[in-house]
């Protein structure tokens, strides 16, 4: 990996996480893929290593820092073990809301929980008629006296069943459009509020996906996110914003991964009488994916940097890490298959479960030809200016 | 302290070479010890063709002749002698050869006078007893007491223990009272003809290093002795032998109370007494499939091990780990299934005398230790290999 | 109640390799690590100072770079360390390592509870837990696999531990205070922490010699070390074995000739 110039402290996450990963995360790997099962002893050496702590602050139980040291930490239980860096960002991504938004007492009631890996969460907006288009969210919320009632069906929930605290995204006034929106915290256990289908995934295996159901769902008002109605949409973009460089560290954690597999393959076998790493066709292959991996991980650590250092009007290149990480983890596990051969199709050797693991990256918190969207109407924008 | 004398010293670089905590450079063709990296392990002495590298010692003159006799600590629970108290009394009969002098056999219990005979039959010249209630079970304070009283009074030459877990806790505490020195784990004693004194070799680094060690200056010179690696002394119905009855007072450490032992449920033989072994270990994929493991070490009467990979899989448990954390072994036979070699495992069996190992992957580093093998899937070639043992056993 | 910690950095195994021309040991670039035993009997201490808010301390004889291991040791979760660091140390054998240890066990009392891994990975001799035991008059519970209760209301403590042997295991009662050593399945160690990490980075670590411990520089070391190593070699390597590749049947119908003597 090239110097980034990390800090002794980001260089001491990295170590760790990679520690954790290799250790508690890598013997597991392949039973939890093939079991489908929600990574509950990895969720737990994730915590007990603080490694929920980034990101937080120190008041609320966390570790200070910011959204680069969550990259790296991401990057590396993902070049390990995809599926189980989903369920640990999936956490982040539920927890962004409430850090951005939350009230004084939101923040100190949920966070330090979720900092010390004692409670998980899970952000809650897409609907089976509202993926792309998340305006168009159905989940209504209506106030009654000092409570909100919510009705309605959330579904492809990262960590849904095994999270206990929710930020919900629901309609509060439909005839506002998007300012009609609004955000909640749900917990689990909640009347009301139970889960429905488990998804059976192609990858990221070791992740709970599952429909949350609002059913007359009573929950205080004081769980209106930030104590005000309307802010959902801005809520849901501004931590997409955040959350967008942790699936991009996620898609490089895979094309690494993928990469490490594919060099040491291919310096092990032999055909036609010689390693296959002494072939040019194999070299160039291999040449091609490093070259992108290294791309793909200077623009995540750049804009995770740059949100570090509070840049404004960060989500246009947020969308272009993800994009771009994502496309590269696809086509970096596609070439590791590979150079596998006949291998590399087998479930015996690791290296499949890498090409299926990146293909959610390419899709979720908004597919690739949604960032374009992003990417493009940004430009379009500046240049009217 | 050790130094490299300049005028031998050619700068060859085969001490820094040998060197096992990295301690030697050579700078301008001239061996430079670093001292803080150094632990005087004399490997560099033994490497130099120069004799440039001396380590001083100095030489505590003590006069050592009152001490004579090879002892055997007969290691015993429930009144059954321990194997390795057998081989230990063969191999201290040829030492007492050696010296000219007796061998001593060492035995503690309760009710167990009778054990004495067994002994003598396996070459003891002297048998020393303490009976006492106190010391029916083994207890290290209890026995550790007693011994050293012994060793006081009657001030053997040598004492060998076996290398068990018994031993291994005893002997230390032993050596500490009487302040002498003790070589744990031997695989080799021989005595030095000139000097009359034991030369002790143990594998160290898990056995890819071999060290000669002596206890030159104190008495008695005291080793643990591997289990298995010494032949067995046979059995000499006639042959006679003096046993000494010792009471001792006041040898109890109220501190440390036995409450009770839960002997392990095995299908198989347990591992540390085990002429054969067969260990399972990642390929074999699942708890459900050890089931053939032990039922290969059924037909061969031998014990089940296993590799950390299957026990840390929760196929097997821990009490079956053969390898670095877990048991160190040294059966005739050891059988690898599944088991691609990683060097923690290696170095917990690699003194077996005969390794066969089954692995689908060619490479696996198991082959390269392993006196025969096969490369194969061992769901085939298990099954074929009980067949073919069961015929061979019923014929 | 305090707890000491007794632990040794290693090589790494899984990094030693034979140079297969001299047939030696390259231990060029080799990394070291705490023992692995050693890492159960950390965790063990870190278990019981969580139930018992016990003061942990880890000791360590070895050269200056062996600090390391005791920083590994604060980040997982111990509260000091004492690092045993005097060039007269070298050369020491088991006997000497444990009266150099106990002297400094000796100096941290009151101890009630020292915790040893069952042996070494380098040395193999499981001699120095009892041998610390025997200087300190301990009494002492080796290969121990599990600590079923402590009582810390009694006078004196009591503890009461199952001792992993060959065949089984027994229980044992122990008045503390006491020194045990411990085996892999006694707990499943956690890793360090961040903010553990964080905070042993800035630990300082007191270095003491044979002077702090009350030792003359002629008890410890070389000199005060009842065994000498003499010579040092190299096992003839085992060299490859017959392989059998091909048809099942006859694989195993070749391997069956080779050992049928044996069977």
């Amino acid at each position: 990996m090239l110097d980034y110039g990390l800090t002794e402290e980001q260089l001491m996450i990295k170590e760790l996480a990679r520690k954790v990963a290799e250790e508690k995360i890598k013997p597991f790997s392949k039973q939890w893929d093939e079991e489908g099962e929600f990574p509950q002893e990895a969720i737990k050496a994730l915590a007990q290593s603080d490694l929920f702590t980034l990101c937080i602050p120190e008041e609320y139980g966390g570790m200070g820092g910011g959204l680069l040291d969550l990259c790296i930490a991401t990057e590396e239980v993902s070049r390990v073990d995809g599926g189980v860096a989903a369920s640990y960002a999936a956490s982040f991504l539920g927890m962004f809301p409430i850090l951005l938004f939350g009230t004084e007492e939101q923040k100190k009631k949920y966070l330090p929980p979720l900092a010390s890996g004692e409670k998980l969460s899970a952000f809650a907006l897409t609907e089976p008629e509202a993926g792309s288009d998340a305006g168009a969210v159905t989940t209504k919320a209506e106030k009654e006296g000092d409570f909100y009632i919510l009705n309605g069906l959330k579904h492809f929930i990262t960590n849904g069943g095994d999270a206990d605290i929710y930020t919900v995204i629901a309609l509060t006034d439909k005839s506002k459009g998007p300012r009609g929106i609004s955000a909640f915290i749900v917990e689990k256990g909640d009347s009301g509020f139970s889960f429905g289908k488990k998804e059976d995934k192609m990858g990221i295996r070791a992740s709970s996906t599952r429909e949350l159901i609002f059913q007359d769902c009573k929950i205080p008002k004081e769980r209106l996110l930030g104590g005000k109605e309307g802010i959902g949409f801005i809520v849901t973009m501004k931590t997409f914003d955040q959350s967008r460089p942790g699936v991009a560290a996620q898609a490089v954690g895979i094309a690494q991964g993928s990469l490490e597999l594919a060099v040491e393959y291919a310096h092990q076998r032999v055909q036609f009488g010689q390693k296959i790493s002494s072939f040019q066709g194999i070299q160039w292959m291999l040449a091609d994916m490093a070259t992108k991996v290294e791309a793909a991980r200077s623009l995540v650590y750049a804009v995770a940097r740059a949100v570090d250092r509070g840049a404004k009007n960060i989500g246009s290149y947020s969308a272009q890490a993800k994009l771009f990480a994502s496309d590269v983890a696809m086509e970096v596990a596609t070439q590791a298959v590979q150079i596998f051969g006949g291998y590399g199709y087998m479930r015996d050797y690791p290296v499949e479960k890498f090409m299926r693991d990146a293909k959610i990256t390419q899709i979720y918190e908004g597919t690739n030809q949604i960032q374009k969207n992003i990417i493009a109407l940004n430009l379009i924008k500046e240049f009217g200016k | 302290m050790i130094k490299v004398i300049k005028d031998k010293c050619v700068g060859c670089g085969l001490c820094a070479k040998v060197c096992p905590s990295s301690a030697i450079k050579i700078i301008d063709k001239l061996a430079v010890i670093d001292l803080d990296k150094c632990n005087l392990c004399s490997a560099c002495v033994t490497a130099c063709k120069f004799g440039a590298i001396l380590i001083e010692r100095e030489e505590l003159k003590k006069d050592l002749s009152s001490y004579k006799g090879v002892w055997v600590f007969s290691e015993q629970r429930n009144g059954e002698i321990a194997p390795v108290v057998f081989e230990l009394l063969g191999k201290a009969r040829q030492l007492a050869k050696d010296l000219n002098t007796y061998t001593g056999a060492v035995l503690l219990g309760y009710q167990i006078k009778e054990k004495t005979r067994e002994l003598i039959e396996r070459g003891a010249d002297k048998v020393f007893l303490v009976d006492n209630p106190v010391l029916k079970n083994y207890i290290a304070e209890n026995y550790s007491r007693v011994i050293t009283q012994l060793l006081r009074k009657y001030k053997p030459e040598i004492f060998l223990a076996g290398a068990t877990t018994t031993g291994r806790s005893l002997v230390s505490r032993i050596a500490v009272n009487i302040h002498t020195g003790l070589t744990a784990d031997c695989t080799g004693l021989d005595i030095d003809k000139e000097k009359k004194i034991l030369i002790q070799t143990r594998p160290a680094f898990g056995g890819n290093i071999m060290a000669q060690i002596i206890t030159p200056d104190y008495r008695p010179q005291m080793a643990t002795v591997r289990h298995k690696v010494m032949p067995p002394a046979g059995i000499l119905p006639q042959r006679k032998g003096e046993v000494i009855e010792e009471k001792f007072s006041e040898i109890e450490d109220a501190r440390i109370k036995f409450i009770d032992f839960i002997k392990e449920e095995l299908s198989t033989v347990n591992l540390a007494e085990a002429d054969i072994i067969v260990s399972g270990g990642r390929g074999i994929g699942g708890a459900e499939n050890f089931r053939l493991i032990e039922e290969l070490a059924q037909v061969l009467g031998g014990a089940v091990g296993a590799s950390r990979a299957a026990v840390d899989a929760g196929w097997i448990p821990y009490f079956h780990q053969v390898g670095q954390t877990g048991r160190t072994v040294s059966p005739k036979i050891y059988i690898a299934c599944g088991i691609s070699g990683q060097i923690q495992h290696l170095v917990g069996m690699q003194s077996s005398k005969l390794i066969i190992a089954i692995n689908k992957d060619p490479s696996a580093p198991i082959f390269k230790v392993a006196n025969y093998g096969i490369v194969g899937d061992l769901f085939e070639i298990i099954p074929l290999l009980i067949k073919k043992i069961k015929e061979i056993k019923s014929s | 109640m305090q707890i000491v910690v007794c632990i040794k950095q290693v090589p790494q195994t899984t990094e030693v390799k034979i140079d297969p021309q001299t047939n030696t040991l390259v231990r060029e670039g080799v990394s070291s690590i705490i023992n692995p035993f050693d890492m159960y009997a950390i965790e063990e201490a870190v278990r019981l100072k969580e139930k018992f808010q016990a003061k942990t301390t880890v000791i360590t004889m070895g050269p200056p770079q062996a600090e390391a291991a005791l920083r590994e040791a604060l980040s997982l979760g111990i509260d000091n360390a004492v690092h045993l660091c005097d060039r007269a140390f070298a050369g020491s054998d088991t006997w000497t390592t444990s009266l150099v240890l106990a002297k400094a066990i000796e100096k941290l009392s009151p101890v009630d509870l020292v915790i040893c891994g069952k042996q070494a990975s380098d040395g193999d001799t499981a001699q120095v837990g009892p041998g610390i035991a025997s200087h300190l008059d301990l009494p002492q519970a080796t290969y121990v696999r599990k600590i079923d209760t402590i009582h810390l209301d009694t006078n004196p403590k009591i503890m009461v531990v199952e001792r992993l042997l060959e065949d089984g295991y027994e229980i044992l009662e122990l008045k503390l205070p006491a020194l045990i050593t411990v085996v892999k399945e006694i707990n499943e160690p956690r890793l360090p922490s961040l903010k553990g990490k964080l905070r042993a980075k800035k630990e300082v670590i007191p270095a003491w010699t044979h002077k702090d411990i009350g030792l003359s520089q002629e008890a410890v070391g070389l000199k005060g070390s009842p065994t000498q190593v003499v010579k040092i070699f190299t096992p003839p390597p085992k060299k490859g074995g017959k392989i059998f590749e091909g048809e099942p049947q006859e694989a195993v119908s070749g391997l069956i000739k080779e050992i049928e003597d044996l069977l």
